[in-house]
């Protein structure tokens, strides 16, 4: 069913297809309409689960951690010092190997307060073992919460879906709603292989010395490993069952590209236009989307960037003192490749300051005019 | 592709015209963006939303800067903004206002005028003194701009509206027989 729906109520559909069992959520913009229609839907009882009201979003991950132990499908959603107060609780989430989907709406870190776009909230948390996916556009962000349940609960390691504050959060677009029973039968009920079970007790995350916590960890990467190609199966089975096939990253005009843009969220959708204009203009330029950062897409970078001329790694964040981290990500997976295009990063957008076609453009004008490459340029800085 | 600018005043409806306008070209097999101007609102301030519709996906992101068409929802707001900032050459300026088309004079620009004011306060669409007037607009617009059937509208409207769905539908209706354009 065709529908106009804004990012965030395209999150809450999608947890709602989902058939999620617990909701726990403290309110923050701009997240709250995702748990806001999420309460509805519940009170209404077009979806049976539990919707806990908490204090705060340490709490709202706590509860999520604990309803998924007890084999629960649990979800949430959150934003900018909202996720970072979590930061505690997603450690533990990824530890306790308990598949939660958590929407993060990507907005700037405070001070000074601010609500509008940005990706350093969650690329703050690259680091705790969570899957990331960076949506660019509301169809995404719906379809990317179904098949996150999928992935998440065959590698029981949670992942969180982020969408640009705004330019997604309050956009309205238009969505195909999937069917409920399409749904159903891509993303059977949750069943984990061991829960928190009164009738049969096990003990979860109790103290565990250097001799077994070394191994845990080592699960950990290896469940994330794997991920790789659950995402891609997954990804190319979505296509099959709905129409729209998902990968780890997506190309566009990539084939005779000479020059390439790599970029995420909305920022690569604006790049897409901007690739065709500078096409209708004769310029050999494409551009490769990374759509999940974390598992890192190491083959498709590898192979996308092989044999370019130039590359170009646009971020909307910025990790102080060593530059955007798309393009560190991206120029670290190529240090050991035999044939490695220069790579260019160029930091702009913080703070959520519009990028525009024009601006993608400039960037590429910029960066032709360069001869070697440089980790930090900035782009639309006033200073 | 077609980009349009509204201008409002916090509780007018602006951003659900927006969006209820998305609905309607949606339903017609379009695709079609509506956004507000990114940030916090507050009641009786100037509020601007944007809507772009194309035959395809629309995949750009930024904001609206060139708008073809304005809507304004208040005629207050001619004093107070500069509506017409980057509006393209040729564009409709539909007004909410009692005055006839020609009482304006927008150079390069044409000009609609409805009185939506006096239709939202015929079908009691908000209060006398602070008429929610989104939904009648929005049948000028699509009488001017035709960028949908009526019916479609007017099920669009009975659908986006929390309230009053039958008589948010007259209004519109009213509204987009009633608009008076500027002599081509």
């Amino acid at each position: 069913m065709r529908k106009v729906l804004m990012g965030n109520h395209a999150l809450s559909y999608g947890a709602t297809l989902s058939r999620v069992q617990v909701i726990a959520a403290y309110p923050i913009t701009p997240q709250t309409q995702v748990v806001e229609l999420l309460s509805e839907i519940v009170a209404d009882g077009k979806l049976k689960a539990k919707f806990i009201r908490v204090e705060s979003e340490h709490s709202a991950m706590a509860a999520c951690i604990g309803a998924s132990a007890a084999g629960a499908r649990a979800f949430t959603a959150t934003s900018a010092q909202g996720l970072a107060l979590m930061h505690e609780m997603l450690h533990w989430a990824v530890g306790a190997r308990t598949p939660i989907v958590l929407g993060n709406i990507n907005r700037a870190m405070a001070p000074p307060w601010t609500i509008w776009t940005e990706q350093n909230d969650s690329l703050s948390q690259r680091d705790t073992g969570w899957m990331q996916v960076y949506c660019q556009n509301n169809q995404e962000v719906l379809d990317s919460v179904i098949q996150a349940y999928k992935v998440s609960e065959r590698v029981l390691l949670p992942t969180m879906i982020v969408l640009d504050a705004f330019v997604l959060s309050h956009t309205y677009e238009v969505v195909d709603i999937p069917e409920q029973e399409k749904v159903d039968e891509y993303l059977p009920p949750y069943n984990p292989p061991y829960k928190l079970d009164p009738d049969e007790p096990h003990a979860f995350g109790g103290l565990t010395g250097p001799d077994g916590y070394f191994e845990l960890r080592y699960i950990i990467e290896k469940a994330m490993e794997e991920s790789r190609e659950v995402w891609r199966e997954t990804g190319k089975e979505f296509g099959e069952v709905f129409g729209r096939e998902y990968g780890l990253t997506e190309e566009y005009k990539t084939g005779d590209a000479e020059f390439l843009i790599v970029a995420s969220a909305t920022i690569a959708s604006t790049a897409r236009v901007a690739v065709d204009v500078m096409r209708e203009k004769g310029k050999k330029v494409g551009l490769l989307r990374i759509r999940v950062i974390r598992p890192f897409p190491f083959d498709e970078v590898r192979e996308c960037l092989k044999g370019r001329k130039k590359v170009l790694v646009i971020d909307r964040n910025v990790s102080f003192g060593f530059g955007g981290i798309f393009y560190q990500e991206v120029k670290s997976a190529m240090y050991n490749e035999e044939h490695r295009p220069p790579i260019f990063g160029i930091i702009t957008g913080l703070g959520g300051r519009d990028v525009r076609v024009e601006d993608i453009m400039e960037m590429v004008e910029d960066v032709e005019r360069r001869e070697k490459p440089e980790d930090i340029i900035w782009k639309g800085v006033r200073v | 592709m077609i980009e349009i600018r509204f201008h409002g005043r916090g509780g007018q409806g602006t951003v659900v015209a927006s969006k209820i306008l998305a609905d309607a070209v949606s339903k017609e097999g379009k695709w079609v963006q509506a956004f507000p101007e990114f940030g916090v609102e507050r009641r009786g301030a100037p509020v601007t939303a944007f809507i772009r519709i194309d035959e395809q996906p629309v995949y750009i992101k930024s904001k609206i800067y060139q708008p073809q068409h304005i809507v304004v929802l208040d005629p207050t707001l001619i004093q107070a903004v500069n509506v017409t900032e980057g509006l393209k050459e040729g564009g409709w300026i539909i007004i909410n206002t009692e005055r006839k088309p020609e009482d304006f004079n927008f150079g390069p620009y044409k000009v609609a005028t409805v009185d939506a004011t006096r239709i939202a306060i015929k079908y009691r669409l908000g209060s006398k003194t602070a008429p929610i007037v989104n939904t009648a607009i929005l049948g000028a617009v699509v009488n001017v701009l035709g960028l949908c059937r009526l019916d479609t509208l007017l099920d669009a409207v009975k659908e986006g509206v929390p309230v009053k769905p039958e008589e948010n539908a007259e209004a519109a209706k009213e509204a987009y027989e009633s608009v008076r354009k500027e002599e081509q």
